[in-house]
């Protein structure tokens, strides 16, 4: 708890520490190392099955299990949890409704050197299109411990991302912090814009807070961890106090957090919206943190599109 | 086999085969020539080999089958409605806005494992219900029933490898070779054989049969269940839309409508059929 380290690596403990109800099943292909999955199989091997390198086999051998009644949880890469195994997914798991947990780690840009072919940035987008699938993205260790139980107690279809570099721990200090299912959480308030945001661009949206207070800018920050089912009370509420939204994400900016904020504001609350994510490209080799300033994902980015955000009301 | 066994067997699979088309002839749509060929290998399963209850159709420790070639669903349903999982009269529903009779099997339908649609991705998942039962100790089998055109897809291999190196030797499959896909014969298009040595060379206990004789296909399903430590295919040699002179040996009615005139035909020799199988 409170830890600087990255989500997967508190997805692996989480699940290791949850793992032991008798009804899951947890599958590999190949990355349990980075996935992280391996310390579910050390503790449990009689219920852990690394499949190789075919993803797409992984997730409906899932699928069979869960058929039969299991909680069965796929794990790679989000790049091939997501766009590989589309199909899959969309047509044994989510149209039969089967409780299968789809788990993809080294999300976004983050993932750094390995490059474009390996950075998910359109992975939010594919699993929040198909009915009956939840999308959670949790930000930090805390809350990815917290994310973890809540899906293994949930039934039905899930993606759950994480990534692959440490990030500062930051929801084990919010007084009253809880993690829900469809429920976006208050870090901090603030009158002038909100900002939302989840995964690693929650920590630059609270930075963000923060240079915005220094110029006397009051800024809401709310960590959005489910994607899908979103909250929409929360976003609505939020416009309506503080007319203003900017929308964080390690993602394409297309079909993303922005575009799930962006259709609740359109049905309900029409305010100025400004969507920080990646802008409709591909990533590149290099270091993480230079990958995030490159494509324009920094606290002083979030900050600079609250300000056009709040001169557009 | 007794005679007596073998006939009534027979006897069902004309009257399945008659109850699926009428099925279609109802919908106006729906796949008759992969529903025919493998007419048999349903009725064999459904009514003699695998340990289910129409009474309890999610019993736990039932066998299980996963209809990969899932647009087959007319020869499916109708399997399990004359089986007693849910009235013959509720075909007519079949691909009706408002039935759960949807074009291809799906999981919600008394009876139905799984659903399906997507080519390729059934293997898979009755390799999952067969590791599961492993690890239970259910004590169950799973099955699967591919086309031969299906096994083109790459993840039915991806599943073979598994299947043979996790040693689900309660894992039977059908590859229904009828040698015909949708656009016309797999030799033209992309030939999948030899497919027993394919199957043979992933590990895999392999049985050859010809997949329109209700003896050979129990026989074969008897063998595969000793099978020690390896899954088992059944390549059962079958001929597309067989049981109906017209809808044999052509790809025209993998999902087309015959005329009028031509079903007329084939109810006739259905009937001509089931009258010659009654006693």
């Amino acid at each position: 708890m409170g830890e600087n380290i990255s989500t997967r690596v508190a997805y692996g403990r989480a699940l290791e520490e949850f793992g032991g109800r008798e009804d899951i099943y947890v599958f590999d292909a190949d990355l349990k190392t980075c996935t992280m999955s391996e310390y579910f199989s050390y503790k449990y091997p009689e219920r852990f099955f690394n499949v190789g390198i075919a993803e797409a086999n992984m997730v409906n051998i899932g699928a069979g299990f869960a058929a039969c009644g299991a909680t069965a949880l796929v794990h790679t890469f989000a790049i091939f949890a997501t766009g590989r195994v589309y199909d899959q997914i969309r047509n044994d798991v989510c149209y039969p409704g089967l409780n299968v947990k789809v788990v993809g780690s080294h999300a976004g840009l983050t993932v750094g050197e390995d490059g474009a072919t390996h950075q998910a940035l359109e992975d939010i987008s594919l699993m929040r299109t198909i009915p009956r699938m939840t999308v959670i993205v949790p930000c930090d260790a805390y809350e990815t411990r917290l994310a973890t139980k809540a899906m293994l107690d949930f039934k039905g279809p899930c993606y759950f991302r994480t990534g692959r570099p440490a990030v500062e721990c930051v929801t084990d200090s919010i007084p009253g912090y809880s993690f829900e299912i469809g429920k976006g959480s208050l870090l901090r308030d603030g009158s002038d814009v909100t900002l939302i945001a989840c995964g690693l661009m929650v920590q630059e949206a609270l930075k963000a807070a923060d240079l915005l207070a220094a110029e006397g800018i009051s800024a809401r920050v709310i960590d959005m961890a489910t994607i899908k089912p979103i909250d929409r009370e929360i976003i609505v509420k939020a416009a309506n106090e503080t007319g203003a939204i900017v929308t964080a994400e390690e993602h394409n900016i297309i079909g993303g957090l922005g575009s799930a904020v962006s259709e609740v504001l359109t049905d309900e609350a029409l305010v100025p919206l400004q969507r920080v994510g990646v802008k409709d490209r591909f990533g590149h080799s290099g270091p993480p943190k230079d990958l995030l300033a490159l494509h324009g994902l920094t606290a002083q980015n979030i900050a600079d599109n609250a300000k056009i955000a709040i001169s557009r009301k | 086999m007794l005679t007596e066994e073998k006939r009534k067997l027979e006897l069902e699979a004309a009257k399945i085969r008659k109850t699926a088309l009428e099925t279609i002839h109802t919908a106006g749509s729906g796949h008759i020539g992969g529903s025919f060929s493998m007419a048999e290998i349903v009725t064999v399963l459904y009514n003699k080999e695998m340990n289910i209850d129409p009474q309890d159709p999610d019993k736990k420790d039932r066998d299980r089958l996963v209809l990969s070639k899932g647009h087959c669903s007319p020869v499916m349903y109708a399997t399990l409605a004359r089986r007693g999982f849910f009235p013959v009269e509720h075909l007519k529903t079949f691909r009706k806005l408002d039935s759960d009779l949807s074009g291809h099997v799906e999981i919600h339908v008394p009876g139905v494992d799984m659903s399906a649609g997507s080519l390729g991705q059934g293997l898979s998942v009755a390799l999952g219900m067969a590791m599961y039962a492993k690890c239970n100790n259910v004590g169950n089998y799973v099955y699967a029933i591919m086309g031969d055109g299906e096994i083109q897809e790459g993840q039915i291999w991806e599943a073979a490898m598994a299947a043979a190196h996790f040693k689900v030797n309660n894992l039977i499959g059908f590859v229904d070779n009828n040698k015909i896909q949708l656009d016309g014969r797999l030799t033209e298009i992309m030939d999948p054989d030899p497919i027993d040595e394919k199957f043979r060379a992933f590990g895999w206990n392999v049985i050859s049969c010809n997949g329109q004789d209700v003896e050979e296909i129990a026989d074969a399903i008897e063998e595969a269940k000793k099978s020690e430590d390896k899954p088992t295919m059944i390549v059962a040699h079958t001929t597309k839309g067989a049981g109906v002179s017209v809808f044999e040996d052509t790809c025209r009615f993998h999902g087309g409508q015959p005329t009028p005139e031509e079903y007329d035909t084939a109810i006739k020799e259905l009937d001509d059929t089931i009258a010659s199988l009654e006693v």
